[in-house]
């Protein structure tokens, strides 16, 4: 659902990135990158622009209702160690993500979160620019559901509120079912960077069972690069998988039914990152520290669960 | 959705009354209930407030209480200020035998919730009943252990004189 990485088009909306060389190829070459450049621009200016202002606390306090219906019956979700999480001020959870588009892992912990700290506290989760500019989610930012971006990142963090983001985004998410069990990064450590430059604690989020929602062939990531979906779309992945209703699906843009495998959540200790690795930390080091923390706990909830789906 | 449970309790009703007013007591009796915490001042009595959670199904839902009404040794009332809309409230009265019925309610819900809310009071409605009636079982046997100690107590110390 969410990542950190941003494209050069959407850098170069926020002014945080320079503007590109000009092409030196020419031809059949050059106009197939404009066309890529101009369809990028305009799948750009459907996603809206973060407004905190958005997330609506009554909205959300009435869907609870729901939510919990699915999150208790469908997924039986289980959600440990709220009590780590900073009572108040900003604060970055860092969760991996499972299950595709749908995120059931979402689901479960904004329920959860929104239900012990109360719809009062500000909660915000970065999501995938793609599921923001889809019009029948439009109700998502309501939920305080922001485009993942730096740039919203850091507005967030720096209104005191709590911050949710899946730094393994889509490419983790659909990470192939036998893989269910393993913390997948990318080596993207924009999280790290973000903790520190906002000086916020840390907390992880370890997630396990969104995986058994559906068998999950291939993110078909090399597919995507291929279709320039990348470029176009931030897309890292075009999906392959088996799920119902549609049996094999591809790219899950119309998402699928989802088996109801139980999600359990472990929310672990905040982490001062300053404080345990120094006045400047090495990003290298406080990445292998929290990856290591949190696969660590994922095995732990892995060793756990008796049978798939049913936990 | 209102649900309440009552029990008779072998002791009177300022015994039952010492343990349900005192703020630090509930965890030890109160069933499903993962926090309580005093917020401001007053920790006790009228106007008291709580952040209190419970836990039914895959979340803690709770939020903060105030307390409404405060009768001693016979009715305390509570509402909430914030999360989940909750109406609860204890009630006391002497019965023959120098017993106490003890009577707890609870009416829950979230306005505006509409149809999805309706539904889920009532797949909540099971647990929390069996949380009502779970805690009021614990209440009793706390005050009656409290009650067969004092009275220990009260002879060791007649002997000794």
């Amino acid at each position: 659902m969410a990542q950190m990485s941003t494209a050069p088009a959407q850098a170069r909306r926020n002014g945080t990135a320079p503007e590109p060389e000009p092409a030196k190829d020419s031809g059949a070459g050059s106009l197939l990158s404009r066309a890529l450049n101009a369809v990028a621009d305009q799948a750009q200016r459907r996603i809206p622009r973060a407004d905190l202002d958005e997330r609506d606390p009554d909205f959300i306090r009435e869907r609870l209702p729901l939510m919990w219906l699915v999150a208790s019956i469908w997924f039986r979700g289980e959600v440990r160690g709220l009590g780590n999480i900073p009572e108040s001020g900003g604060v970055l959870l860092v969760g991996n993500h499972s299950g595709g588009n749908l995120t059931p892992d979402t689901i479960v912990f904004t329920l959860a979160f929104n239900a012990y700290f109360g719809v009062e506290r500000a909660f915000y989760q970065l999501a995938h620019n793609l599921v923001l500019a889809t019009p029948a989610l439009g109700s998502l930012r309501k939920f305080g559901t922001v485009a993942a971006s730096p740039r919203n990142a850091r507005k967030a963090l720096a209104s005191g509120a709590a911050l949710l983001v899946y730094p393994g985004g889509d490419f983790e998410a659909h990470r192939p079912s036998w893989k269910s069990s393993r913390v997948d990064f990318d080596r993207r450590k924009g999280f790290i960077r973000l903790a520190l430059e906002q000086d916020v604690p840390l907390v992880p989020v370890v997630s396990i069972g969104g995986q058994e929602t559906a068998l999950f062939l291939s993110r078909g990531d090399r597919l995507a690069r291929l279709l320039a979906l990348d470029r176009m779309f931030r897309l890292k992945v075009l999906p392959i998988s088996i799920a119902a209703p549609w049996g094999l699906n591809i790219g899950d843009m119309l998402g699928h039914i989802p088996l109801p495998a139980k999600i359990t959540i472990e929310t672990l200790p905040a982490i001062d990152l300053r404080a345990e690795f120094g006045p400047d930390p090495d990003l290298d080091e406080a990445y292998d520290h929290v990856v290591g923390l949190m696969q660590d706990t994922l095995d732990a909830l892995a060793a756990e669960r008796r049978l798939p789906i049913i936990g | 959705m209102r649900l309440g449970a009552h029990i008779h309790v072998s002791a009177p009703p300022s015994a039952v009354w010492e343990i349900i007013s005192d703020p630090t007591r509930q965890l030890s009796y109160m069933s499903g209930i993962t926090r309580w915490e005093v917020s401001g001042e007053p920790p006790a009595g009228l106007g008291a407030r709580y952040r209190m959670l419970l836990r039914v199904g895959s979340a803690e839902v709770g939020g903060l209480i105030e307390l409404v009404e405060f009768v001693p040794d016979r009715e305390i009332a509570w509402t909430s200020v914030t999360g989940v809309d909750q109406r609860g409230r204890w009630r006391l009265r002497e019965a023959p035998d120098g017993r106490t019925k003890v009577e707890l309610r609870l009416a829950y819900g979230v306005a505006g919730s509409g149809f999805g809310g309706w539904v889920a009071e009532h797949v909540a409605a099971p647990t929390v009943s069996a949380h009502l009636r779970r805690s009021l079982q614990q209440l009793a046997r706390l005050v009656e252990a409290e009650q067969v100690r004092a009275r220990a107590a009260a002879r060791r110390t007649a002997q000794r004189a």
